[in-house]
């Protein structure tokens, strides 16, 4: 809050005030209600129709809704396995570029890395030890990490537009080099990738042409990634996180350690960015150069900035809509990266930050406060005398 | 992490550096290298001027100059022009060579003036974040992508071959062929062009205005919005020459995405140079050119080309990122 600002911080505040209000009114009104009522239930209830939506969503391939089904076009549960991952892979990027506002153009490369993990460690035509697919996660997720510490520290000191272009460089040169690096085997790539133990008459469980449990799998594992990044978000970390994003030089100078959060959140981001890289090998089966292009990391951050930038459940949906769509209306599938071309210059002209935008306590708090302000009785009109006053009671005392 | 590195470093080979081979082909890499290093200059010059009046990366920019190659092998194709050389005089081939310029210029600058009304403007209107300019960019690249994708499809366009170059000059064993020659000097020119237009002429005298001080320019009557599309246009024009530059080096190399790597190929010039700086972008770009030919012939794989122009893009942002000539379009004295 700016209270201790020059006079004409007043003003400026009564402006944004009066923004603020005709964004309240340029928001569509269903969404707005839903929102009220949501924030108007107990937590207990909250949990209540959240764990009721989470069990519908988990069944959500046995059901097979008839309108929402991909059939005849594509399987159902194997589109839902698709939306699942892509909703994992938005949701680490929304730490990266939602939480923690770094725009992260380069994000498939930690996707790659994280298939290439599972790989090398379990396919046939490895020659490496091969362990447990199980195991490849966590150590997907180790060497993600790894990876994403090494770009971070020459590159988080940068920002904005050079930090995309870096990382969009970074994206391309794991690209080039899983075609340049025998070990990698090119375009030959890796057949026979590892799959999660269990028979069920006879037959595995985890299959590439059955979705629906490695659709499970991955819905229980985002439910639980969402959990711990809801954590995160509400530790010290997370409000470094939205401080750096929303004025990294005002966060410094209050002693934020802004290079530490932001390879925190690089980190983060690329932990689950990996884990669903090796999610997607273990389901495919099969991995080569030619899946990790930058359309699809165009197409992680087309997941984050439509479904609201800063938002996990937002991230989530929005990763869902981007892969149901193509699935959903087959006839669009050949023009889906021009369709979310456009969507992108349309979101970014007339709702900027997305389909559920921010929720945010912290700043929820912030605007209460100052609608609080705002609100003060005064002897001349409107809040901006009442902003305006405050300054020198401030400097009174 | 440790078993995956020593197992690429048992596997031995996957990097190797071949000082012979450079040392023993320096002239020629040279050369080459100088040639793309005038068309990543023509490029990057459309993306200093718009980073030094709007403060922006033109992120579709790539797209710019791939509308151009278009509009180049159309226009050749049209022309009668083939993968095989054609046999015509001289002068007949200088003609369609200007006539394709030109075409290319045309088509270049309309999608520039179209990415900067669409892409731009609104959001300029709407005093919108710096993130949302970036990511309506990035929307507008991918939309005129994947227009090229569909209308023309995931393959190449059929080469198309302008002339046989043929050595003119002879350099302590290094040949320079007259494409080479050709490329080079059209470039220094255009970009010496630009730069005097910058700095001697009165449309150039109001961009060095809004590059400094938007509001100030405005308040002194500078049309800010027509100084904006001025810069999309002239950028526009010189990367539609690029782009009969490049269809002329790599015949078969018009393709959908085909302007991405390029773009940042650019990019990094303009940034090597200094962004913002015309002269820079002019040093970046030769300079650019000749570093990722040389990794080429050190590394021993035309791939290593962009890998090297990366890691040359992470240096300079790292250890100045101002550039080598330093950043500022406003700082051009007349």
């Amino acid at each position: 809050m700016s209270m201790g600002q020059a006079p004409m911080g007043g003003a400026v505040e009564a402006q944004e005030h009066q923004d603020e209000q005709l964004e309240q009114a340029r928001k569509p009104k269903l969404l707005a209600g839903v929102q009220e009522k949501w924030n108007g239930l107990e937590r207990w209830q909250q949990w209540l129709v959240l764990a009721v939506v989470a069990i519908i969503v988990f069944f959500l391939p046995v059901i097979n809704p008839p309108i929402i089904t991909t059939e005849p076009g594509t399987d159902f549960p194997l589109a839902c396995f698709d939306m699942a991952r892509f909703a994992l892979a938005a949701l680490g990027l929304s730490v990266v570029v939602g939480q923690a506002g770094l725009l992260d153009l380069g994000y498939v490369g930690f996707f790659a890395v994280g298939s290439y993990v599972a790989a090398l460690w379990t396919s046939t035509d490895s020659t490496m030890v091969h362990i447990p697919y199980l195991w490849t996660l966590p150590l997907a997720m180790v060497v993600t990490v790894v990876f994403g510490v090494l770009l971070g520290i020459p590159t988080l000191r940068l920002r904005g537009d050079y930090l995309a272009i870096v990382t969009l460089g970074f994206g391309e040169i794991i690209r080039l080099l899983a075609s340049i690096v025998p070990a990698l085997r090119g375009n030959v790539g890796f057949q026979n990738i590892g799959a999660p133990p269990g028979t069920h008459d006879g037959k595995q469980i985890f299959d590439n042409s059955n979705g629906t449990p490695w659709y499970m799998l991955t819905v229980a594992i985002i439910i639980v990634v969402m959990l711990l990044l809801g954590n995160l978000e509400r530790s010290r970390v997370g409000r470094a996180w939205i401080a750096i994003r929303e004025d990294e030089d005002a966060a410094e100078t209050m002693g934020v350690p802004t290079f530490k959060f932001k390879l925190w959140a690089f980190g983060t981001g690329a932990a689950i960015g990996g884990l669903s890289g090796a999610i997607f090998a273990g389901q495919v089966g099969f991995v080569n150069n030619q899946k990790f292009d930058v359309a699809t990391s165009m197409l992680f951050l087309a997941a984050v900035v439509l479904g609201g930038s800063g938002n996990k459940f937002g991230a989530v949906i929005g990763g869902a809509v981007v892969s149901y769509i193509p699935n959903r209306f087959i006839d669009i599938a050949p023009y889906k990266y021009l369709v979310f071309g456009v969507i992108l210059i349309v979101l970014m002209i007339f709702r900027p930050q997305g389909l559920l935008g921010v929720r945010n306590h912290l700043l929820g708090a912030i605007g209460r406060l100052r609608q609080w302000v705002g609100s003060a009785p005064t002897a001349t009109a409107g809040g901006r005398a009442a902003t305006v006053d405050l300054p020198e009671k401030g400097d009174l005392s | 992490m440790h078993s995956l590195a020593s197992s690429l470093a048992a596997d031995g080979s996957w990097i190797q550096f071949n000082w012979d081979y450079l040392f023993q082909n320096l002239g020629p890499a040279t050369v080459d290298g100088l040639t793309f290093g005038a068309i990543y200059a023509l490029v990057a010059l459309g993306y200093t001027l718009v980073y030094g009046v709007l403060n922006l990366i033109n992120f579709a920019h790539s797209e710019v100059f791939i509308s151009g190659a278009y509009a180049v092998v159309f226009t050749l194709s049209w022309l009668g022009f083939g993968p095989n050389t054609p046999n015509l005089s001289p002068i007949a081939i200088a003609g369609d060579l200007i006539l394709a310029c030109v075409a290319a210029m045309i088509v270049s600058a309309l999608v520039a003036l179209l990415v900067e009304r669409v892409a731009y403007k609104p959001l300029r209107d709407r005093g919108a974040p710096r993130l949302a300019y970036l990511i309506s960019a990035i929307g507008a690249s991918f939309a005129i992508q994947y227009i090229f994708f569909n209308w023309r499809g995931s393959n190449a366009e059929p080469a198309v071959i302008m002339f046989q170059p043929k050595a003119i000059f002879d350099i302590g064993g290094t040949l320079i062929d007259s494409q080479q020659l050709t490329i080079v000097i059209a470039a220094v020119v255009m970009m010496v062009g630009v730069d005097q237009f910058i700095r001697r002429t009165r449309l150039g005298r109001g961009i060095r205005a809004v590059a400094q001080d938007p509001d100030t320019a405005t308040l002194m009557g500078v049309n800010k919005e027509r100084i904006i599309m001025a810069t999309f246009l002239i950028g526009g024009l010189l990367a539609g020459a690029a782009a009969l530059f490049y269809v002329m080096k790599v015949p078969s190399g018009v393709i959908y995405n085909g302007g991405f790597i390029l773009g940042i190929k650019a990019f990094t010039a303009a940034v090597l140079g200094g962004i913002g700086n015309i002269r820079g972008a002019l040093l970046g770009g030769l300079l650019l050119g000749m570093i990722g030919n040389y990794g080429q012939y050190l590394l021993g794989d035309a791939q290593w080309t962009d890998v090297v122009c990366f890691v040359v893009l992470v240096l300079v942002l790292m250890v100045r990122p101002e550039g080598i000539l330093g950043s500022n379009l406003a700082k051009v004295r007349a």
